[in-house]
């Protein structure tokens, strides 16, 4: 039987690495590899030219790849539902293949694109290589649900095998075997649009920055790894001036579109690790940037909301502001403030902003000073950032606006302070806002204050040539911290006065230490290691060794499992919870001073509720307070008994943090009991004090005097 | 407990949500809007309401939905109460009616306001509950506009019926408002009516800009002093950034000084050290006290500690700098020894946003502060003090420090600050080994300990893999900084 093969490039813009691909060559008479591209949908997209920039050199380079094959892209104009039926019958085609795509709206697709397949009787191949790892496995191994904090990530991918080995790039030979003809019209028909085409308009545009395309991503690498040789050093690099410009060794855009194989990045990593530290293997921390990448595909993966605050379980429902002009001025570089400014133009101009610069930012935009949605954040950088995955760039905007993943929120990037750390010179400014160019260091982070004669001596007065800074730091700062007090105090039920004790944290975090495998042979300057274990020592040899398994580490650890259960089902419940649910409003800052001085929650007291304290209310946890987050939507249903214990749990050791860290207040509620009992009693409720403090607050929150 | 065995039987999610009431599918299922189904409550109690519903049918006209789901609803919980019969054996499917009030209320104080209502068009009993002054006593006025706000609004014929049906239950009432004028001014127009109530608490929050300091001054104090004047016994009032003042403070003293015993005011421009002082002159209940530093006196701080003042419990200092260079005043020593002495167990929570060049009148003497948390840059030498002069702090938050690291800073903190338990670091910097002295003179106090990743500088002694062991060793806990994404 003729096998007629299409291969569907989506992203994994590549010839190296291609799992799908080596399967549409595999035994095939014919092979054809196609994108799609809608034309006319580029316009309207919300993806700015320096993405499409990118994606069409990557195209490029991947068809004149293609061309020294003898073969080249077919690059469809359309829908990819519209266009496949008529690709298939007119090719014949037999068999499909693409790269799985994780992300919740691809999967989507891509399911509609098998159930056509299927209908025309063509096979369908996908296989996974955007990420290193499996992602349901992972989810797998957390009991079924997305590890939702790094470290806790970190833990299951430990426990992994190695993720596969990458394959080699596709031969002459292999292309050969399936040789396709090129038609005559084939640019005519299938060339790859120009941006004029899709509505750009290119005059005046700067060369790229980042060239996009396969070539240009090994070259990279190379240079990634030279540099690291030349380091020597795999620890993070401190950041400087030089950290903020766009790096030729940089490689983020071509993870993104699949470029570079993220498993040909991992092992080179890995490989020259070991190479240069001898025998050593390497610390997780050495994969960074590329497992917070997974870490964030794994957490988006089932998740459509993930890009939105409303219907997204694992989103702090964060009661943001609305201001379309504060957003433009953020967006456009028009804050007054350099630092931001020259980020956001320096993101608008190449593509790309340095992550600590990402930071900054998001900070500013968020829970930092104009508390405004992430979402409009996440919406900017997806249309400028290179970089910009759907699951990565929504997942670095819940974290870095404290919305998800736990995070402590007491640290706001100062948007003048910070900037000087890192680039104290504001040689970085005076590069991308030429206007502050000729303002003394001391004042180039803060123009606005500068003593007049010394702004029009540089040319640029503020308010006239630059902008006043457009919010008061200061006095937003303030505003904000305590407005994501109000928000996590709701979600973790904690009351004390500790700051840092208002974020939920888990305390089945407890976990052993990480390398990507342990092992015995620590050189002499390696950490010391805690369940020693021996690696298979062919592990390297080997040609997939997808199957190496640290499964010593596992048994190192008997409380293992009873982690994985108790992490993940905590979290979802704890961080649904809206804070349109809670009426806890007036937060008194003691916990026992609740029952007078604070609005108590839903239930109202009553004379029926008031007997609940002493009966053994605990064992019930579905009927906590309505103002409980694990009585919130999505989850409810969902729930299993022990999901409410671990709630529970949860908020007890919540409440032990906030015991201790205001010890000096409990124990003042303590003596302050009696004047108390005399209020409550008057209010017709009878009060006992009682040494059980989670028992105590439990009634407290349902005390109403 | 039949009701309990009945629902649990009943299989079907609509059941569930009289107990677990939140779930969003339910209220998906039901096909109605939050807002119809206010309307329909608003405007029809139980009576009237047939008579609407059978017009509706009639005519279908009006919103349809609303009476639909009721029917819905009742039709529901007729085959669940038969089916619940059935399954125990008894007769009729009467008792729902049947079931005791104080049952009913206990049961409907697990509901959210929307569930209570779904189910209060249930029969005319369960409607009865539904107004019973219980579910009333507490209540959250929620303004957003749809242009400013990503969040629902509470709905206004719900507001409406409140005012009229249900003014007089309210003891616990808050606003929280978002960043539009026209929602601050809701609450105002709203409080302007609370007119027969007696309030226990009010709240006054603004969830994104301070937007109650866009009111026409006027309009806001008139509203507030409605509730002052009106409520003789409020006992927790919260109303930082809003334009209140020294008069309306005097309303609320001639009032409720009796009864007052929480107060958080923080960033209120309006009012002057000698309103605050009135106040805590005049309310010798008064446990808890929010204000900025501009308000805090020697006179302020010996009125809260005279003998016939209670206990303080809590004091929340708020150090924001308007303009760079601003100068601030200085407390005494005395007066914060006469505080410590008055209530030895008293929290002093202050929250710095300065420059670091206006710290100079700050933690020069002792100062009996419990909780410090600075917003922005603070330089070493502060640092320094704060590690000499706040034997009583519990909790220290550090944002940012300039680029040398902390290290004699932390140990002399470490070793003069012995109730100290929480600590965050953010844009700071601290030598690996300089750290784990630090947690190892804490040792397992220190329950809270959050320091960026980036704060850590691996040194001689330790690699940034080998300190989490280090540190969690001597906190007896596995600790690990705290990580950003590096993408």
């Amino acid at each position: 039987m003729v096998v007629n093969s299409v291969h569907w490039f989506r992203k994994g813009l590549r010839l190296h690495d291609n799992p799908a691909l080596q399967e549409a060559l595999n035994g095939a008479d014919t092979v054809r590899c196609v994108y799609i591209l809608d034309p006319w949908f580029a316009g309207a997209a919300n993806v700015g030219i320096n993405r499409w920039r990118f994606l069409l050199e990557a195209l490029e380079d991947l068809d004149s790849s293609l061309k020294k094959l003898n073969s080249r892209l077919f690059v469809v104009r359309g829908q990819p539902t519209d266009v496949f039926p008529r690709l298939l019958k007119e090719w014949k085609v037999t068999r499909l293949t693409f790269e799985y795509d994780p992300e919740p709206y691809g999967k989507e697709r891509d399911g509609a694109i098998i159930k056509m397949a299927q209908e025309f009787g063509v096979e369908t191949i996908v296989r996974n290589s955007h990420t290193l790892y499996n992602l349901d496995r992972i989810i797998e191994m957390n009991n079924s649900s997305p590890p939702l904090t790094f470290k806790r990530f970190q833990t299951i991918v430990s426990r992994l095998e190695l993720p596969r080995r990458p394959l080699p790039p596709i031969t002459q030979q292999q292309m050969d075997k399936c040789h396709t003809k090129i038609a005559d019209n084939h640019d005519q028909l299938y060339s790859i649009p120009s941006l004029e085409e899709l509505g750009f308009r290119t005059e005046g545009l700067p060369a790229a920055v980042w060239q996009g395309g396969e070539s240009e991503a090994l070259d990279r690498l190379n240079k990634h790894l030279d540099k690291k040789v030349w380091v020597a050093n795999f620890e993070h690099p401190r950041v400087n001036t030089c950290s903020l410009y766009a790096s030729p060794t940089g490689l983020s855009p071509y993870l993104r579109f699949g470029c570079l194989s993220c498993r040909v990045l991992y092992y080179n990593l890995r490989e020259l690790y070991m190479k240069l530290r001898k025998r050593c293997s390497p610390p997780l921390s050495l994969f960074g940037q590329l497992l917070w990448r997974e870490f964030f595909y794994t957490a988006a993966t089932n998740n459509p909301n993930f890009d939105r605050m409303e219907g997204n379980p694992i989103c702090v429902q964060i009661p943001w502001d609305q201001n379309p002009e504060a957003l433009a001025k953020w967006a456009e570089g028009r804050t007054g403030f350099p630092w931001i400014d020259a980020i956001m133009t320096q993101l608008r101009q190449e593509g790309w902003i340095h992550h600590l610069a990402r930071h900054a930012v998001a900070c500013f935009l968020t829970r930092g000073d104009l508390w405004i949605s992430w979402e409009s954040g996440m919406k900017v950088f997806e249309e400028l950032l290179l970089d910009a995955d759907w699951s990565v760039n929504a997942g670095s905007w819940m974290w870095l606006s404290c919305s998800a993943f736990f995070q402590q929120f007491f640290h706001c990037y100062c948007p003048v302070g910070f900037g000087r750390r890192t680039d104290p010179s504001g040689d970085y400014i005076r590069r991308y806002i030429p206007i502050l160019k000729d303002y003394p260091n001391r004042y180039i982070y803060e123009p606005w204050n500068a003593p007049e004669s010394v702004q029009k001596a540089a040319n640029c007065v503020v308010g006239v040539d630059y902008p006043k800074p457009m919010i008061n730091h200061a006095e937003g700062s303030r505003l904000n911290i305590e407005r994501m007090k109000q928000v996590y105090q709701q979600l973790s039920h904690y009351r004390g006065l500790s700051l840092l004790a208002s974020v939920p944290t888990i305390q089945e975090e407890a976990e052993p230490p990480m390398t990507d495998e342990s092992q015995t042979s620590s050189g002499p300057d390696s950490p010391p290691r805690g369940p020693a274990d021996t690696e298979a020592a062919c592990c390297s040899t080997a040609p997939d060794s997808s199957t190496v398994c640290a499964s010593s580490t596992c048994a190192t650890h008997p409380d293992l499992t009873d982690t994985t259960n108790n992490h993940p089902s905590q979290t979802p419940c704890t961080f649904s919870g809206s804070h349109t649910q809670s009426s806890a409003a007036i937060t008194s800052t003691s916990a026992s001073h609740t029952l007078s001085t604070t609005i108590p929650t839903s239930p109202a007291q009553s004379p029926v509720s008031r007997s609940k304290p002493s009966s053994p209310s605990s064992s019930c946890p579905t009927l906590s307070p309505a103002s409980s987050p694990a009585a919130t939507p999505n989850q409810t249903s969902s729930l299993g008994p022990r999901r409410k214990g671990l709630t529970r749990k949860a908020r007890r050791s919540q409440r032990q943090r906030g015991r201790q860290s205001c010890t000096p207040t409990a124990k003042d509620g303590e003596r302050r009991s009696e004047e108390e009992r005399e209020e409550a009693a008057a209010a017709g409720g009878e009060e006992r004090m009682e040494e059980d403090t989670e028992q105590n607050e439990e009634r407290m929150e349902e005390e109403m005097s | 407990m039949k009701l309990g065995s009945c629902i649990v039987k009943t299989p079907g999610h609509r059941t569930r949500f009289l107990l677990c009431a939140k779930s969003p599918q339910v209220c998906s299922s039901t096909t109605i809007s939050i807002q119809a189904l206010l309307q329909t409550l608003a405007v029809a109690p139980w009576d009237s309401e047939m008579k609407r519903m059978k017009g509706d049918e009639e005519g279908g006209t009006s919103s349809k939905s609303p009476p639909e789901a009721c029917k819905k609803v009742r039709k529901q919980m007729r085959e669940e109460s038969e089916a619940a019969a059935g399954a125990t054996g008894e007769s009729s499917g009467g008792d729902w009616a049947r079931l005791p009030q104080e049952l009913l209320l206990h049961i409907f104080q697990y509901l959210p306001l929307l569930d209570r209502a779904y189910a209060s068009q249930v029969c005319r009993g369960w409607n009865q509950a539904f107004h019973m002054p219980e579910l009333w006593r507490c209540f959250e006025f929620e303004l957003n506009q749809p242009a400013s706000s990503y969040l629902k609004a509470t709905h206004p014929d719900l507001i409406k019926q409140i005012i009229k049906r249900h003014s007089n239950h309210l003891q616990y009432v808050s606003f929280k408002v978002d960043s539009s004028t026209e929602s601050a001014e809701a609450a105002c127009d709203i409080l302007s009516q609370l007119v027969n109530c007696s309030l226990k608490t009010l709240g006054l929050i603004s969830t994104a800009r301070p937007s109650f300091m866009e009111v026409p001054k006027s309009h806001f104090i008139s509203a507030l002093t409605v509730v002052f004047v009106n409520s003789k016994s409020l006992s927790s009032l919260k109303i930082d950034d809003t334009p209140v003042d020294d008069p309306s403070l005097k309303v609320l003293v001639a009032n409720n000084s009796d009864t007052l015993k929480l107060l958080k005011m923080s960033s209120c421009p309006h009012v002057s050290p000698a309103g605050i002082l009135c106040v805590a002159d005049q309310c010798h209940g008064l446990r808890e006290l929010a204000l900025n530093y501009h308000l805090l006196s020697d006179e302020l701080l010996l009125a809260l500690s005279s003998e016939k003042h209670v206990h303080l419990e809590h004091l929340r200092i708020d150090v924001v700098s308007e303009n760079p260079g601003q100068h601030f005043h200085t407390i005494k020593r005395s007066s914060w020894d006469a505080m410590v002495r008055h209530s030895p167990k008293f929290n002093l929570v202050m929250y710095f946003f300065l420059y670091e060049d206006e710290f100079g009148p700050f933690f020069n003497e002792e100062i009996p502060v419990t909780h410090l948390y600075f917003g922005r840059s603070v330089s070493k030498e502060v640092l320094g003090r704060v590690g000499l002069h706040c034997p009583r702090l519990v909790e220290l938050v550090v944002c940012a420090n300039g680029l040398r690291p902390l290290d004699e800073e932390l140990i002399r903190i470490a070793k003069h600050c012995t109730q100290l338990s929480a600590i965050g670091l953010g844009e700071c910097e601290v030598s690996c080994s300089a750290f784990v002295e630090f947690v190892k003179m804490c040792g397992r106090r220190l329950s809270q300990l959050s320091i960026m990743e980036e704060v850590l500088i691996p040194d001689h002694k330790y690699s940034l893999d080998e300190i989490h062991w280090e540190v969690s060793k001597h906190l007896g806990r596995v600790w690990f900084p705290d990580m950003m994404p590096t993408w």
